[in-house]
């Protein structure tokens, strides 16, 4: 293993923990200013100012910002993320679970997304029947993001029967996320394809007699794997905003919808909790898309 | 040939789709024939009237059938066969109508509330595209100037304001404005929605369009004006106010890119509740309706919203994808020629 890829993963790692720390401690504090707290509706419901001073106690929202904030992070490096108080349950399992829920689906729909739209991409970057069929198609996908997609899909099941509403069920929100991603992927794959065959040393192998299909499938789709690596981290956000819509309308136990929940319930640690396993999630998956671009380009490593 | 005239037209069926979008959201007092929030009596999940004009084998002014609640438990409806109810054209300020004795026009039906769907989505868009608008505008400013001042400084303020743009550029954008909305108060009036939740779309957008003013901005600082401009002294600042100008067909583009995002977004929060109080109608608060499974069937009608998304972002598509027809670039078919 060479030394500046090592470096460079290096340095990449140093970011993601950075990232991650920031983003956990901007929502525990973004959630601890906003106005009202966990005990606004226990105060609404039974306006017992002793029950809502204990559990604000309890809660440690009495306490000074900083304070609150050093005890977290300190919970933190013993994996303890303190207490849910809309579930009543420790927020570590929650968060786990939740996101687990969500990094399934997510990846489902990105393998299943890049399974169709990568070779189509190649397909319609080569052939111009295939590309005068797929592009309306296409089209039609990118202007459908998950939150309509959804929709669109629930009322085709409904119609046909051809998918399956039931709770749990995989069909809708991993067809949701993947199809407007496939035809992203598809239109970006036919860009890169169409660009590297225009390139002086494809020009030159076609010359040579190299066969179309070994042109095609192994020197241009290699060429084209930069640009399209290139826009992972847009991918990642993508997944995980259009995962946000998706499981709200499906009933998706997932990570978005533990933070809606979160976020309406006031609740602190959840919140901050879900941040922080959704931050890793993302500077996981950008790490990943990093370090394979660095092992196809050279160029990438001494770049960052 | 053929495929650059598609093309042509491609643009011009996705900009007339936007500008009929627009103008529908401008006037929407005009072309809406109802109070948006008035709830009719017995109207409740009544479906679209059909506009008429034959009768009897014969042409006559454009009119709609009266609409009879057969079952109220089923919400079923029909047609009545009494005197059809002629429109109304331009009376009270108002594009169609019908006479006020004769009910409501309910020309994409109504919801479970009763209130007319067409007048909530016209209001709803009007009220979601003045909000994307303003979120646009606001992360264009940024992303101007956060862009604009990391190009044109150079050095250890492009690092640092560089490495900002590239920390929230990696933020899901969903997730981002959720936590953003969770500091404010969960209640808000529709007016300080407005413009809080357009600052929100501001600092979740801006950093695509930082990153590219700042490409642009960094390269147009090789050229000779800059560096006579700043040869003669010119700071950061000045030079910025010299070399911005370089990425006004960027920023073009970005509009573009943007609204849609934005208008999704908007939809997105509202749906979830965090978005416009309830009766205020807007595409996403629409969409809540448009989610019920249960009432997919019975009640298509509902997805009006959903459609109207589509139709947006569809338009968009048709006007940004403008890509060389990736086939003439082939070396197939250059091998051929």
């Amino acid at each position: 293993m060479n030394a500046d890829l090592a470096a460079f993963i290096g340095r990449r790692l140093a970011a993601a923990l950075l990232f991650v720390v920031v983003v956990s401690c901007a929502a525990f504090v973004l959630v601890r200013i906003a106005p009202g707290d966990a005990t606004t509706d226990l105060y609404m419901q039974r306006g017992g100012t002793a029950a809502v001073e204990e559990t604000r106690a309890r809660l440690g929202l009495d306490r000074p910002m900083v304070s609150h904030l050093a005890s977290w992070a300190t919970g933190l490096l013993t994996f303890d993320l303190g207490q849910s108080s809309v579930y009543g349950r420790p927020v570590a399992g929650l968060v786990k679970e939740r996101a687990g829920a969500t990094a399934a689906l997510a990846s489902l729909a990105l393998l299943l997304a890049a399974a169709i739209g990568l070779p189509l991409g190649v397909l319609t970057a080569s052939r111009p029947a295939i590309a005068a069929a797929v592009a309306p198609i296409s089209i039609a996908l990118v202007a459908c993001p998950p939150i309509i997609a959804v929709l669109a899909l629930l009322l085709l099941a409904i119609e046909t029967g051809w998918l399956s509403i039931a709770q749990g069920s995989y069909a809708v929100p991993t067809l949701a996320l993947a199809l407007p991603l496939a035809a992203m992927l598809e239109r970006l794959q036919s860009r890169a394809m169409a660009e590297a065959l225009a390139s002086p040393d494809l020009v030159a192998a076609a010359a040579r007699g190299v066969p179309r299909g070994r042109l095609l499938w192994v020197h241009a789709a290699r060429q084209s794997l930069r640009p399209v690596l290139g826009i992972a981290g847009a991918v990642v956000g993508t997944l995980f905003s259009g995962s946000l819509a998706v499981e709200m309308v499906t009933s998706w136990p997932g990570l978005g919808r533990l933070l809606f929940d979160a976020v309406a319930g006031r609740d602190l640690f959840l919140a901050a909790g879900c941040a922080l396993v959704g931050a890793v999630l993302v500077a996981v998956s950008n790490l990943l898309a990093d370090v394979a671009r660095a092992l196809i380009d050279p160029r990438v490593r001494e770049a960052a | 040939m053929i495929a650059s005239a598609w093309v042509r037209w491609r643009m011009r069926l996705g900009a007339a789709l936007l500008a009929t979008f627009a103008g529908v959201a401008i006037l929407a007092p005009v072309i809406a024939p109802n109070d948006p929030n008035s709830q009719f009596q017995d109207k409740a999940y009544a479906p679209p009237m059909r506009v008429r004009i034959a009768e009897g084998g014969s042409i006559r002014a454009p009119f709609v059938r009266q609409q009879v609640l057969e079952d109220r438990l089923a919400r079923r409806f029909r047609d009545s066969d009494t005197t059809p109810l002629t429109l109304i054209w331009f009376s009270d300020g108002r594009l169609v109508t019908l006479e006020p004795s004769d009910g409501p026009l309910l020309l994409l039906g109504a919801d479970s509330l009763g209130r007319d769907l067409f007048s909530r989505l016209v209001h709803g868009a009007r009220l979601s595209f003045a909000l994307a608008a303003l979120g646009v505008a606001g992360a264009l400013v940024l992303g101007a100037l956060i862009g604009g001042l990391a190009g044109s400084a150079g050095g250890g303020i492009e690092t640092g304001l560089m490495f900002i743009t590239d920390f929230f550029l990696v933020l899901p954008g969903a997730y981002l404005v959720l936590v953003l909305r969770g500091a404010l108060p969960l209640i808000l009036s529709t007016t300080q929605v407005f413009f809080l939740m357009a600052a929100l779309f501001a600092v979740a957008a801006w950093p695509h369009a930082a990153r590219g003013v700042r490409a642009i901005v960094a390269t147009e600082r090789q050229r000779e004006y800059a560096m006579a401009a700043r040869a003669a002294g010119a700071g950061p600042l000045r030079l910025m106010r010299h070399l911005l100008p370089a990425a006004r067909s960027f920023l073009g583009v970005e509009i573009m890119l943007l609204i849609p995002a934005l208008l999704i977004a908007e939809a997105t929060v509202s749906y979830l509740g965090l978005g416009f109080p309830v009766p205020t109608p807007s595409l996403g608060t629409m969409l809540q309706d448009a989610a019920k499974v249960s009432l997919m069937r019975e009640a298509p009608w509902l997805l009006a919203p959903a459609a109207t998304l589509f139709v947006v972002v569809l338009a968009v598509q048709l006007v940004v994808w403008t890509s060389a027809p990736a086939t003439d670039l082939l070396v197939g078919r250059r091998r051929t020629q």
